[in-house]
């Protein structure tokens, strides 16, 4: 008996800390969520600005700034995804046959993950910086003045209009392509040179090689990063912070507007409704790609 | 799919075999070398941006010319970009090292049990230790932050890189649990440790002499995750410290976000601030694409 649970004693310490620090404050935070909100007022009375349970939440949904900034990250997570698998897939074609110099341009196209999202977020805030016109226009805008496109202009993540989050991917896509050009690479990579000459022999064109052969075996790696890229959408906070400043209602996300709810707006009970939906919204990608690979894994074996 | 994910991107590109290439094929390897110069051109645009403003003097700076190089080097906005970060760079070299080193451990010895010697239930434990490696961390950053008050008023040598540390460690337990069970899944043949076992030998003297002396391999891919991971966080940075006890990442937003920017010290210290995970990176790529694997595909 004492052996079968050994092992358990070694996790123990590991076990207690997730489950204090991941599960236990998760809900703490629910508890928070559905708190009422008090004020001191002037005469120094406690006064109750809202009754709590899920009023809160109802207050919440019913806020105009949280509707676009869920607005917000739907943009931003679709041009994201799609821009990350995209590009990652165009580039592992190009280099998936080898090429001259195939680890320079891997290299290069990888490098960007190193780099926190503060540093990136920094350039990219000069390159998309809004100010157009030979006088206030740097960055990109100053590059289409010099290449003679002065009509591609743009206002960038702080234009007012509701695909202003499409630049705010811009970054997000240079900074993670790569990741997903790796994850491909190592898909091809993984898929023995016989099949494509079996193929080849029996007369397929290299476009059904891929089409019938190839990309079938790579859908479980495009799920994975499909999973990856999309929740990493979904948590998105330094890039925005860094570039569009802490409180900027046009580049709101969830996860950006409940550092305002928390800190500008003194509002903890509505802050962790938003941060227990954004849980939520992530669980729902999350879990069943668990189960899903967790069950794949077992039946592999 | 059971992905052995430790395997690295083999290197090696599939031998081309040698024959005569017709024009079509020469073609498109010409328009395919077109395209990847292009992309990594794109990719490198910011680190122009970043070379060539760093270096002009702040006096130099005009918007008509943002893109030329400098007409002469200047090293004020790198000196200016020094002064201010080099405290706060000193402070994340401390917590990213520390935070590795102990998450590594703790990961090596949790992956051994999942992997090695398991216990009922371990499965569905894994399961919800991987769970946390998902979250969004602002759904734990309220009540995260009122642990933080009330120990800086009862602890005060917690605040600011120690409360980085444990809180890095913590939320690192996912990933490098998984980096570890997966290396010792497949790296460590599970007839030794039977066979370990039949000799006498206990749980922690098998994990003593028999799997931790070939364990540097995924030690240092944890490793090296898990500095990066440390050293680039800001949303914790952010809630937890402040600009006098926070990490460099805080110390550049810092500086990026005054008023009247001026650019030639902000961009020399995107630089100085990313140095050192680019370091890692430039010497050490290969694992640090490992550690990448392994946080994808289970």
């Amino acid at each position: 008996m004492w052996k079968k649970w050994q092992g358990f004693w070694l996790v123990l310490p590991s076990i207690v800390l997730v489950l204090v620090f991941v599960y236990g404050l998760i809900a703490q935070t629910f508890a928070t969520s559905m708190a009422p909100l008090t004020r001191r007022t002037f005469a120094g009375n406690e006064q109750v600005v809202s009754p709590g349970g899920f009023d809160n939440y109802a207050q919440l949904l019913a806020d105009e700034r949280y509707q676009r900034a869920l607005w917000n990250l739907l943009v931003l997570t679709i041009v994201f995804v799609g821009g990350t698998m995209l590009f990652g897939m165009l580039w592992a074609l190009l280099l998936e046959k080898g090429v001259t110099a195939e680890g320079f341009f891997r290299s290069v196209y990888l490098f960007p993950m190193a780099v926190s999202f503060i540093a990136s977020g920094t350039v990219w805030k000069w390159l998309l910086s809004p100010g157009i016109g030979d006088h206030e226009a740097i960055g990109l805008n100053r590059l289409f003045i010099m290449f003679g496109l002065p009509e591609l202009q743009s206002r960038w993540w702080s234009d007012p209009g509701p695909f202003n989050m499409a630049a705010m991917a811009m970054p997000a896509v240079w900074q993670l392509a790569g990741y997903v050009m790796a994850l491909f690479l190592a898909g091809f990579r993984g898929i023995s040179e016989d099949q494509r000459e079996a193929a080849r022999v029996d007369g397929a064109s290299e476009w059904r090689i891929y089409r019938h052969v190839l990309f079938p075996q790579l859908s479980p790696i495009a799920l994975s990063a499909l999973i990856i890229i999309g929740h990493m959408s979904m948590k998105t906070f330094d890039l925005i912070y860094a570039i569009a400043g802490q409180n900027n209602y046009v580049a709101d996300v969830p996860a950006t507007l409940m550092w305002v709810q928390l800190f500008s707006q003194r509002n903890a009970p509505v802050a962790a409704a938003n941060a227990t939906i954004l849980l939520l919204i992530v669980a729902l990608v999350v879990i069943p790609y668990l189960i899903y690979t967790n069950r794949t894994e077992k039946g592999g074996r | 799919m059971t992905t052995t994910t430790m395997a690295p991107i083999p290197v090696a590109p599939p031998t081309v075999r040698k024959r005569r290439s017709t024009p079509a094929e020469t073609g498109w390897r010409t328009l395919r070398m077109v395209l990847l110069v292009t992309f990594a051109a794109l990719i490198l645009m910011p680190i122009y941006v970043v070379l060539v403003t760093s270096f002009k003097s702040p006096a130099d700076f005009r918007v008509t010319e943002a893109w030329n190089i400098p007409d002469r080097l200047s090293f004020t906005g790198w000196r200016a970009a020094w002064d201010a970060l080099a405290p706060a760079l000193a402070r994340s070299m401390v917590m990213a090292t520390a935070a590795a080193v102990i998450s590594s451990i703790l990961g090596s010895m949790n992956g051994f049990v999942f992997a090695k010697w398991r216990f009922p239930g371990s499965s569905v434990i894994f399961t919800m230790f991987l769970f946390g490696m998902f979250i969004p961390y602002q759904a734990v950053m309220i009540p995260l932050q009122q642990i933080m008050i009330a120990m800086n008023s009862s602890a005060l040598f917690m605040s600011g890189i120690p409360t980085l540390i444990v809180v890095h460690v913590i939320y690192g337990i996912p990933i490098c649990t998984l980096i570890f069970r997966n290396y010792y899944a497949t790296a460590v043949p599970t007839d030794i440790i039977e066979a370990a076992r039949v000799d006498g030998a206990g749980m922690l003297r098998t994990y003593w002499s028999i799997v931790l002396p070939i364990s540097a391999p995924a030690f240092v891919v944890t490793l090296i995750w898990q500095f990066t991971s440390a050293w680039n966080d800001f949303l914790f940075a952010l809630f937890l410290t402040d600009r006098n006890t926070g990490p460099v990442t805080f110390a550049l937003q810092e500086l990026a976000s005054a008023q009247n920017p001026d650019y030639s010290r902000m961009m020399a210290g995107v630089l100085v601030a990313s140095l050192p995970t680019l370091l890692v990176y430039i010497f050490l790529g290969r694992y640090f694409v490992r550690g990448l694997m392994s946080g994808s595909v289970k």
